[in-house]
């Protein structure tokens, strides 16, 4: 993993400091709230239903073990004993006094740690795969490039007022496993011909009240020009993009209306020009973070052999556990999707407990998915037992992963401000409703996402089936969309007509689920039969 | 009977915690609210200026036996506190918390 050098920690503690002044002086009178607002939010410090939020930053996903303790101890020190992981690879706590939030980013700056990128127009918090460096199908290590973005990106004077926030998504597979073309920009690092590794970038995808998927925008582009490209798209985009209307301010307004021959036709003529320019970081500065990522201790010769007697287990490695790249180990995913539980949120013990498996289990990492789970990426197949063991003892072993009930959530009106309606409560009837694990499996894949508004955080338009939450007189609604999804096959999901109260939505879902097991051919998935037969057979059914 | 009135709410700059005007200063409990009328801008002005409030804004209410009750639900749950944490919500005790928010 990375280790900052001094140049990074200087940066992230000299942040601290200027934000312990910035405090005190809104805490005695000195800066109003007008002047202090844009200054928290640089700071990840928002200020949210019940509470200040704070947001933290886990750059690409990726965390140590120490940094993982980190984050449960201040759960208990600072917030109320729980964090909740997001679908930006990010934690939140929801109960922040203003004046422990500077020492708060002083404990994450100690670990290397900080709540920078996590708000504003700026370029936001790198997020990438989830299984990088473990994956078996992964052309390189993503991590390296992300990291290089990283660096790049903090505090980038020229791109800190930009029209509007800027998400960059980085895979090294085909198998797209982080929403990468439904972020402003999407990289995946591919190999060419002749064996040399590049960029493919996608630009203008997003969700929000307009969704849209990114198209590609350059096949390839050396990795060594990687950031004078992208400093490129964002230049064109930084002199073109809306600023009049925050809600056509996005890069995917700009790509749509000036069209994706032209903005890419703008980014090759800028690009031309910054190669002269010689703003791309040197070749040894990649190197140096590559030797940083390039061998997590894995050991070879190790046995693949799996010990299944154990039912419970055995239908959990099923569910829960991948393939990785090295024999004799896998992949494990943390699922915080309990039934009747809140998705994405995890207590304090919990957050320790998995530092501690990190470290004994995992080669000392552990990462943030984008679907609200942990993943232990290294782990011995012949440790996987003892890891459920102890996973099964604090109510972490749900082998729920991928399952209806495996639910991305936004934390909706319960959290949020810009809320319409509840989602966790929501998220919670529909585990109890198909808490029934042999239910589940039966119906097989199918993503489930809910956001509380427009906004789509919970990636409600990338759901096989995805619930928005909207506000009709006063009341909670719920509409249904069928047919998103967020891999390589990226769509967006469809509307299936007039929304529905808490209980109907829940009823709604069932209704699409028993069409879809009344008519699925062979192995197909959810979202495999709904592409076939069409929304039409679903709409007859839950309104029929 | 019930009466439809503005209250003021806010929130505590240092804590964060949610807080409703009470004619004489601010209280976490919504109950506690008092109606105000045209004085609602002068009371914001003079209470942000005292630096101790943040977020101060007039949201419409209904009055009845001595309860307050927002007339918005996000004003509500903002009352309450998480509906799916009602151990961390003001009212800890009371498992049908939850369906004043409804
Ligand atoms: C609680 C405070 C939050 C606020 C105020 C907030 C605000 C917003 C807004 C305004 C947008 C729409 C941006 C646009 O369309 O231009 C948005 C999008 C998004 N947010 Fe949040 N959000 C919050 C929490 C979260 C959480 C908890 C997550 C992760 C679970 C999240 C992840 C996202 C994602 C993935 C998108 C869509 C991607 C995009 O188009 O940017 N947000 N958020
Ligand atoms: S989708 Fe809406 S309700 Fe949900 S977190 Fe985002 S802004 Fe809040």
């Amino acid at each position: 993993m990375y280790q900052y050098d001094q140049h990074d920690q200087a940066m992230v503690d000299a942040r601290v400091a200027e934000f312990r002044g910035q405090v005190a002086r809104r805490l005695s009178g000195e800066l109003t709230e007008d002047q202090f607002k844009p200054l928290r939010l640089k700071n990840g410090l928002y200020l949210q239903l019940h509470a200040y939020m704070l947001r933290v930053a886990v750059p690409y996903g990726t965390l140590n073990s120490a940094q993982m303790r980190v984050l449960g101890d201040i759960a208990d020190k600072y917030d109320r004993g729980y964090g909740h992981f997001t679908t930006r690879q990010n934690i939140q706590y929801n109960w922040i006094k203003l004046a422990d939030a500077p020492d708060i980013l002083a404990d994450l700056a100690k670990v290397q740690l900080h709540a920078i990128q996590t708000s504003g127009n700026c370029i936001r918090n790198t997020t990438a795969d989830h299984f990088a460096g473990a994956a078996a199908d992964e052309v390189a290590d993503p991590r390296p490039y992300a990291e290089l973005l990283r660096q790049w990106s903090t505090f980038h004077p020229e791109f800190d007022y930009l029209p509007r926030k800027f998400k960059v998504a980085i895979i090294a597979s085909e198998t797209d496993r982080a929403a990468m073309r439904l972020h402003d920009i999407g990289i995946q690092i591919v190999k060419n011909e002749a064996g040399e590794i590049g960029c493919k970038f996608f630009a203008g995808g997003g969700m929000g009240r307009t969704p849209m998927i990114a198209p590609c925008i350059a096949e390839f582009v050396p990795a060594l020009q990687m950031i004078s490209f992208l400093e490129a798209a964002l230049r064109v985009y930084n002199r073109h993009g809306r600023r009049d209307n925050k809600y056509k301010a996005r890069i995917k307004i700009l790509v749509h209306e000036i069209g994706v021959a032209e903005y890419s036709r703008q980014v090759q003529e800028e690009f031309a020009h910054i190669l002269t320019l010689g703003l791309e970081p040197p070749p040894a500065e990649l190197e140096r973070i590559k030797g940083m990522f390039a061998d997590p201790g894995l050991e070879s010769g190790l046995s693949d052999d799996l010990d299944r007697s154990d039912p419970d287990f055995a239908l959990w490695v099923d569910q829960n556990v991948h393939t990785h790249k090295q024999a004799g180990y896998a992949i494990v995913t943390i699922s915080l999707k309990p039934v009747g539980g809140i998705p994405g949120d995890a207590t304090a013990y919990q957050i320790r407990l998995m530092a501690d498996l990190a470290r004994d289990y995992s080669l000392d990492e552990l990462r943030v998915s984008h679907a609200q789970n942990i993943v232990l990426p290294h782990v011995k197949k012949a440790d996987l037992y003892r890891v459920w063991q102890a996973l099964d003892a604090a109510g972490l072993a749900t082998p729920n992963l991928d399952l209806i009930t495996d639910i991305i959530a936004c934390p909706g009106l319960d959290y949020c401000a810009l809320a319409n309606a509840r989602s966790l409560p929501l998220a919670q009837k529909i585990t109890d409703r198909f808490a029934d694990i042999g239910r589940q499996r039966e119906l097989g894949e199918l993503k489930l996402k809910i956001s509380g508004c427009i906004n789509a955080c919970g990636h409600h338009h990338a759901g096989h089936i995805g619930i928005l939450g909207v506000d009709r007189k006063g009341v909670e609604n719920y509409q249904l969309l069928l047919g998103g999804a967020e891999s390589a096959d990226t769509s967006l999901g469809t509307i299936t007509g007039p929304g529905f109260s808490e209980d109907g939505v829940v009823d709604a879902i069932e209704k699409v689920t028993d069409v879809y097991l009344a008519r699925r051919e062979g192995a197909e998935r959810f979202l495999d039969t709904y592409r076939r037969i069409g929304m039409a057979p679903f709409k007859e059914a839950i309104y029929g | 009977m019930s009466e439809k009135i503005k209250i003021i709410t806010g929130n505590d700059l240092r804590t964060g915690d949610v807080i409703w005007w009470t004619g004489e200063g601010w209280s976490r409990h919504v109950d506690n609210a008092v109606a105000v009328t045209h004085d609602a801008d002068a009371i914001i002005a003079r209470e942000n200026a005292k630096q101790v409030v943040t977020d101060t804004h007039v949201i419409d209410a209904v009055a009845a036996d001595g309860a307050v009750r927002p007339a918005h639900i996000k004003d509500r749950i903002r009352a309450l506190g998480p509906t799916v944490r009602l151990d961390l919500s003001l009212k800890p005790a009371d498992p049908q918390a939850g369906s004043w928010v409804i």
